[in-house]
């Protein structure tokens, strides 16, 4: 009697199982370029939460930086015959031949965050990533509102060459050419860095002096540097002159919530559910967006303090 | 300096100021300066206020001090015909150590905070040196080591991310006034005239130059050559670690990923600017002053007058070049040689 009873739990349970799990559980590959800042953990988080939520099997690859560990990795995904596979690629060119291979295996590969240059289009399912563009546009906008059209602002660019410099500068330049009252009287690259923010900022601030009514920085970093620069100078930041930013970094939330930071345009690392939505339907054999775009938002000092507890990154 | 006597002609007076090692790199300074002077002169405005001086530059000579600092000990470690790519990796190690001190809450003494970070930074310029010299790697090679890793130690402290904090005393290094002046000034003024006063009131620079010079020479003189190139990589470890909490107390956070990134390339610069050879031997603690202070006068004369992102590194590079072949005798005499046959022909 026990036997049986026993027997019978062990069937209904593994009736319920079946129904849960899915005919074919996916596994998925993903090849990260590394850990190099917080931004990136919390992608990286991102992914391996969803996909732990969704019951994927996830396999994880860390790049350190380089793009030979990763076209490893996308080798080894196809020997493992994984279902798909999420890449955030490292450089933009040179993926042609590792794509091929791939694509011949006839596995879909979603990007996140970063774009990719190669020959063939298809050689991508999807690109889940930020409008860089977009975000200069929102940072530009909100300051267009704020000054009622009329400011003269000092930009401090991202590293010379690197598409979200390019795309931030040409977003939020072209906002202001929309106002006449609007002028980037100075622009000059900071790095991505505090200290080279800060020791540009100085220098603005000698050239222009009293003329800056704003500041637009292609990062968080940067504009915390020039805060400090502002501060030196003998002027309050986020009261004489304005300052905007892209990334939406918790400490870009503390600095909101001081008062030196007036906004932060987000640029979400969350990218996960969307990635693998994208590459859900690619493997269901559905038709997916070329481009993805993670619809971002701009964060204001006067909602700082009651967000800052829930940013990840 | 000494040979400055009144019995000395005047013609022979000047011909000595201009094969003196300074007057090329000076007059490179002079030549920006003057260029600046001419498109701008409120470059040269000083402002006084809230008891501290302002103006461009001020600028120049408080951003150049980390880079003073670092090419303090390169021109020493070069002088040994040695090579210290580490230095930048140093800067990042010894400000995540003083960040993560503070914001862990490890120790509180200002003091002792400086005493660590310039502890660890000595241990690794000692690393260095025991590469060189018990091992016998070629510096290049032994210093690249930790180039890499010292970056990704710095990271395993901080977490890969800019670590934050707030030390009243600690902030004053970075962002503190002394004489109305930045205190990292003041820094590199003290490091500089204990360096001047250690190795020329004591033999020590000349065991220095004569290692670079001719190794094997010294080393049958009897000097301990392993043991000064041993140290000069500590006291170069130390010097990078210093600018590195400069840096750090200046942004109040260590940023592992950038702080001092490339910045060894900057004080090599700075060391040949300032006449001395790669490959070793006699040495200039004050031309390589000069030569750190043209480089930064040329990035803030860049930063000052809106130069586009585009055509920086092309301006820097072709500025260098300009000072660099200034500063050839060789290139001085072959015009000079142009210019008479020129003349000839007229």
């Amino acid at each position: 009697m026990k036997k049986t009873l026993a027997k019978f739990a062990a069937a209904v349970a593994l009736s319920a199982a079946s129904v849960i799990v899915p005919a074919k559980e996916l596994v998925i590959g993903f090849s990260q370029i590394g850990a190099e800042s917080a931004w990136r953990s919390a992608e990286t988080e991102s992914v391996k939460s969803e996909a732990k939520n969704r019951g994927y099997t996830l396999k994880f690859s860390d790049a350190q930086q380089k793009q030979e560990n990763q076209i490893k990795a996308l080798r080894s995904f196809v020997a493992q015959g994984v279902d798909g596979i999420v890449l955030a690629p490292v450089v933009e060119t040179g993926w042609d031949r590792v794509l091929r291979e791939v694509k011949r295996a006839g596995i879909p590969v979603v990007l996140v965050d970063r774009g990719i240059k190669v020959s063939d289009p298809s050689l991508y399912t999807s690109l889940v990533a930020s409008d860089f563009v977009f975000e200069g546009k929102l940072a530009g906008s909100w300051l267009a509102q704020k000054t009622h059209g009329i400011a003269n602002v000092v930009e401090l660019q991202g590293g010379p060459g690197a598409a979200p410099a390019i795309d931030r500068k040409k977003g939020f330049g072209e906002i202001v050419d929309e106002f006449a009252g609007m002028n980037i009287i100075a622009s000059q690259t900071g790095e991505w860095t505090r200290t080279k923010g800060k020791e540009v900022m100085e220098a603005f601030l000698k050239s222009q002096g009293d003329k800056i009514d704003a500041v637009y920085a292609h990062n968080d970093d940067m504009a915390l540097g020039a805060i400090q620069a502002i501060k030196e100078y003998g002027k309050k930041p986020g009261k004489d002159i304005l300052v905007v930013s892209i990334d939406g970094v918790k400490s870009a939330f503390e600095a909101m919530v001081d008062g030196d930071l007036n906004a932060t345009v987000d640029c979400n690392p969350l990218l996960g559910p969307l990635a693998l939505d994208a590459l859900e339907a690619a493997i269901a054999g559905k038709e997916v967006e070329k481009w993805i775009v993670q619809k971002d938002k701009i964060n204001l000092m006067q909602d700082a303090a009651s967000m800052i507890s829930s940013r990840k990154f | 300096m000494i040979t400055d006597s009144i019995s000395v002609p005047r013609e022979d007076r000047l011909s000595a100021i201009r094969t003196s090692k300074l007057f090329w790199p000076l007059a490179a300074l002079a030549l920006l300066l003057s260029f600046n002077l001419i498109t701008d002169p409120s470059f040269f405005a000083i402002e006084y206020k809230n008891g501290v001086f302002f103006g461009s530059l001020i600028d120049i000579l408080n951003r150049a001090a980390p880079v003073a600092l670092l090419a303090l000990g390169m021109t020493l470690v070069i002088a040994t015909g040695g090579i210290d790519l580490s230095v930048g990796s140093i800067m990042a190690i010894a400000g995540a150590t003083s960040a993560w001190l503070i914001s862990h809450e490890v120790v509180n003494s200002l003091w002792l905070i400086l005493a660590i970070s310039l502890g660890v930074s000595l241990l690794a310029g000692l690393w260095n040196g025991l590469l060189v010299t018990a091992l016998g790697i070629q510096p290049i090679i032994a210093t690249l080591i930790l180039m890499v890793a010292g970056r990704g130690i710095a990271q395993l402290i901080t977490n890969g991310q800019v670590l934050t904090f707030s030390h009243e005393g600690f902030e004053m290094i970075g962002g503190g006034a002394f004489l109305g002046l930045p205190l990292s000034i003041s820094i590199v003024i003290c490091s500089y005239a204990l360096a001047l006063l250690l190795l020329r009131k004591t033999a020590l620079g000349l065991f220095i130059e004569s290692i670079g010079s001719n190794p094997i020479a010294s080393h049958y003189t009897g000097i301990r050559s392993n043991l000064v190139k041993f140290s000069v990589y500590g006291v170069c470890g130390v010097a990078a670690g210093l600018a590195g909490l400069i840096l750090t107390s200046d942004i109040q956070g260590a940023d592992a990923n950038n702080v001092g990134l490339w910045s060894e390339l900057d004080a090599i610069l700075a060391v040949v600017i300032g006449g001395t050879a790669l490959t070793g031997g006699r040495f200039s603690l004050s031309t390589t002053l000069v030569g750190v202070v043209i480089l930064q006068t040329l990035t803030t004369t860049i930063l000052t007058h809106g130069l586009p992102v585009q055509y920086t590194l092309i301006v820097k590079s072709a500025v260098v070049i300009i000072v660099m072949l200034l500063m050839s005798a060789e290139f001085r005499h072959q015009m000079k040689s142009l210019f008479q046959r020129g003349q000839r022909s007229e």
